[in-house]
């Protein structure tokens, strides 16, 4: 009887508003007692609170900022958006602003949530409604695959990118270095990041969407190919449309993931404004400019505010995503 | 206005890149299309499933199979040096080992039972949303970001300055009169990272626990409650075994995070003062020191520790599979 985790990992989950289930309204109440509004109040606070510091800081003049606490900004309020307008320029300290960090952010993140959803939807109806043999057994061999640390393909991936990769003489990844530099015509684009992303985010993508897709209705897939149509036909006309509810969510959660990502980034982006991403440059920030605290926290905030934005307004979907997306590594 | 005007191209040359990706799929679809009779499996199989079946052999299992030969060879990869590499781990990363180990005991139970409490007093209450939006927003947040927003709540300032930090500040509210440079506080500083991940993770736990709370069906709560079963006898006797399989995916996935956790420990103190764990200090040794044998050797690790783990995900689903 006990609840398995099908209901954590299938698409699409339950909602965080909704109460579809569960015990009777009158039962709940009966059982609400003030000492767990408090317990939930002062939670919710404690919880609240860092965000608020960095928020208010970010908007106090440096001398205030460096070196009085942030609440004492409710007792002598003092607002300046000098700290932003320094973190965009780069102003007089910081040499290049933000901005160069957070278009690469968006230009790295948007492909890098496209590319394995369209992929791994593909490899998800092929496992799931292309019969052959052996199917299950990718099916398990895929999700199994996330056994495999981030780590463990760090280096060998940077390798591939920057020298080439051959089995033998039999080429598999070209050497893309120019004739007698050390400089692969990779370097300093975003080309090895989205396939980096791309190639980390298939095994949950594709194991989610398996989940959701083998649950479409047997007769409508029937139907189609009683009436002639093939795979490439179906997978156009029936299955991505049924699926957008999966996908949505799952590419929210990609976009967050990658948006968020600093290990990734700095292995096959290094620092440079040319393709590094803003969780890269506020790494860099905080350890070289720690005490400007001015200054990391506007930076600090205009990297979040994508990521916030994006769940306040789509908390339903990130939510499926998230659900679903529990096991990702 | 000329920073924006500098990003464009950016985004362009990512929009060119996605409409290539399109365009390419597009051409093979046509060309799958038209294909009929004895071919249209095969070739709808070598379509669908091989772009994805060649990225993860060169970017997983490839890969995984070089780290764990690369971890038997020296640091330049040149020389064969058997067991050195992990003898290495053994007897001079003591401490990052055991960090790493406290690491993945404390922070998932510590999220997941702070995670089961709100979920159980948050299902009981009628405006739960925003205090669930609240405490969930930090899952929003990368790692960089939190570190930075902690950063500020730890920030030291000597007893007799003004403080910044709030926790210095409110600890002296209290009476203390010389709180510690927090992060500096071996080895207490570990406890204080850890807290950035549980601030992250409980949001993540809640949500889930509470939608396996919910999906109990309102009969077996009534049955129990007319026999008499209520507050922490519900709870044990029914609540928990019933939710019992989220419990545990929910803590082995928060385990599997925190083995890998990498960006809290770098941006905070990049594993000095007594806080290195085994993800950074894989990062360090391959990127800074440029050992990738030590690198290689410590990714293993990461690995021998995520197989168990997994392995139970595996188990679970292949019951579940059994029972649809």
């Amino acid at each position: 009887m006990s609840v398995e985790a099908s209901e954590v990992v299938v698409l699409p989950g339950p909602d965080l508003n909704e109460e579809k289930h569960g015990i009777k309204e009158a039962a709940r109440r009966k059982l609400s007692s003030p000492w767990a509004v408090l317990v939930v109040v002062i939670i919710t606070v404690l919880w609240t609170i860092p965000t608020v510091g960095l928020l208010v800081t970010s908007f106090r003049p440096a001398a205030d900022a460096q070196n009085t606490g942030w609440w004492t900004f409710f007792r002598n309020p003092a607002v300046t958006f000098s700290n932003y307008a320094e973190v965009i320029t780069g102003g007089t300290t910081m040499g290049t602003g933000i901005m160069p960090y957070f278009f690469n952010s968006f230009a790295i993140a948007i492909p890098a949530a496209i590319f394995p959803l369209i992929l791994a939807s593909m490899a998800a109806y092929a496992i799931a409604w292309v019969p052959f043999k052996g199917s299950t057994w990718i099916f398990f061999g895929i999700f199994a695959l996330q056994v495999v640390p981030l780590q463990m393909a760090l280096l060998p991936l940077l390798q591939m990118f920057n020298l080439g990769w051959s089995i033998g003489d039999i080429p598999i990844f070209p050497d893309l270095n120019k004739e007698g530099s050390q400089q692969s015509l990779l370097a300093g684009t975003y080309i090895p990041l989205w396939i980096a992303h791309t190639m980390f985010a298939l095994p949950l993508a594709i194991f989610l969407l398996h989940n959701f897709m083998a649950q479409l209705p047997r007769d409508l897939m029937e139907a189609a190919r009683v009436d002639g149509a093939g795979h490439f036909l179906i997978f156009r006309k029936i299955v991505l449309p049924l699926s957008v509810p999966a996908i949505a969510s799952f590419a929210i959660f990609q976009f967050l993931w990658v948006w968020n990502d600093l290990l990734v980034a700095i292995t096959f982006a290094g620092g440079t404004p040319d393709v590094a991403p803003i969780t890269s440059y506020l790494a860099t920030i905080k350890g070289s400019y720690g005490a400007q605290l001015h200054l990391i926290t506007a930076g600090a905030f205009i990297a979040i505010i994508v990521p916030l934005i994006v769940f306040f307004s789509l908390q339903r979907f990130f939510v499926r995503g998230l659900l679903a997306g529990s096991v990702k590594g | 206005m000329d920073e924006i005007l500098d990003g464009l191209p950016k985004l362009g040359s990512a929009a060119a890149a996605i409409a290539f990706f399109l365009a390419f799929l597009l051409v093979l679809f046509l060309i799958g299309g038209r294909i009929r009779g004895k071919l249209q499996g095969p070739v709808a199989i070598a379509v669908f499933l091989g772009p994805a079946a060649i990225l993860v052999t060169m970017g997983l299992i490839v890969p995984a199979g070089r780290t764990i030969y690369g971890s038997f060879l020296d640091a330049g990869q040149e020389e064969f040096v058997a067991f050195d590499n992990y003898a290495w781990i053994f007897e001079t990363q003591w401490g990052t080992l055991t960090n790493t180990i406290l690491w993945i005991i404390i922070a998932p139970l510590a999220s997941t039972g702070l995670g089961l409490t709100l979920a159980l007093l948050l299902d009981r209450m009628k405006r739960e949303s925003v205090a669930k939006s609240l405490i969930f927003m930090p899952m929003a947040i990368s790692f960089v970001g939190a570190s930075i927003i902690w950063g500020l709540m730890y920030e030291y300032r000597p007893p007799e300055s003004e403080q910044v930090g709030l926790l210095s500040q409110i600890v002296m509210w209290l009476g203390v009169d010389d709180p510690p440079n927090w992060i500096l506080w071996q080895p207490f500083n570990n406890y204080l990272l850890m807290i950035i991940m549980i601030w992250i993770q409980v949001g993540f736990a809640m949500v889930v626990l509470s939608a396996a709370i919910k999906n109990i069906p309102s009969d077996v709560v009534e049955a129990a409650e007319l026999d008499g079963a209520v507050g922490w006898k519900l709870f044990s006797r029914v609540t928990i075994p019933m939710i019992r399989a989220t419990l545990i995916v929910v803590l082995t996935t928060i385990m599997i995070a925190v083995l890998k956790i990498f960006d809290i420990v770098r941006t905070m103190t990049n594993g000095n003062f007594g806080t290195q764990v085994v993800a950074n200090e894989m990062y360090a040794q391959s990127f800074v020191q440029f050992n990738q044998g030590h690198g290689n050797a410590l990714a293993v690790v990461l690995f021998i520790g995520v197989i168990p783990l997994i392995i139970y995900n595996v188990i679970q689903l292949r019951k579940e599979r059994a029972i649809r």
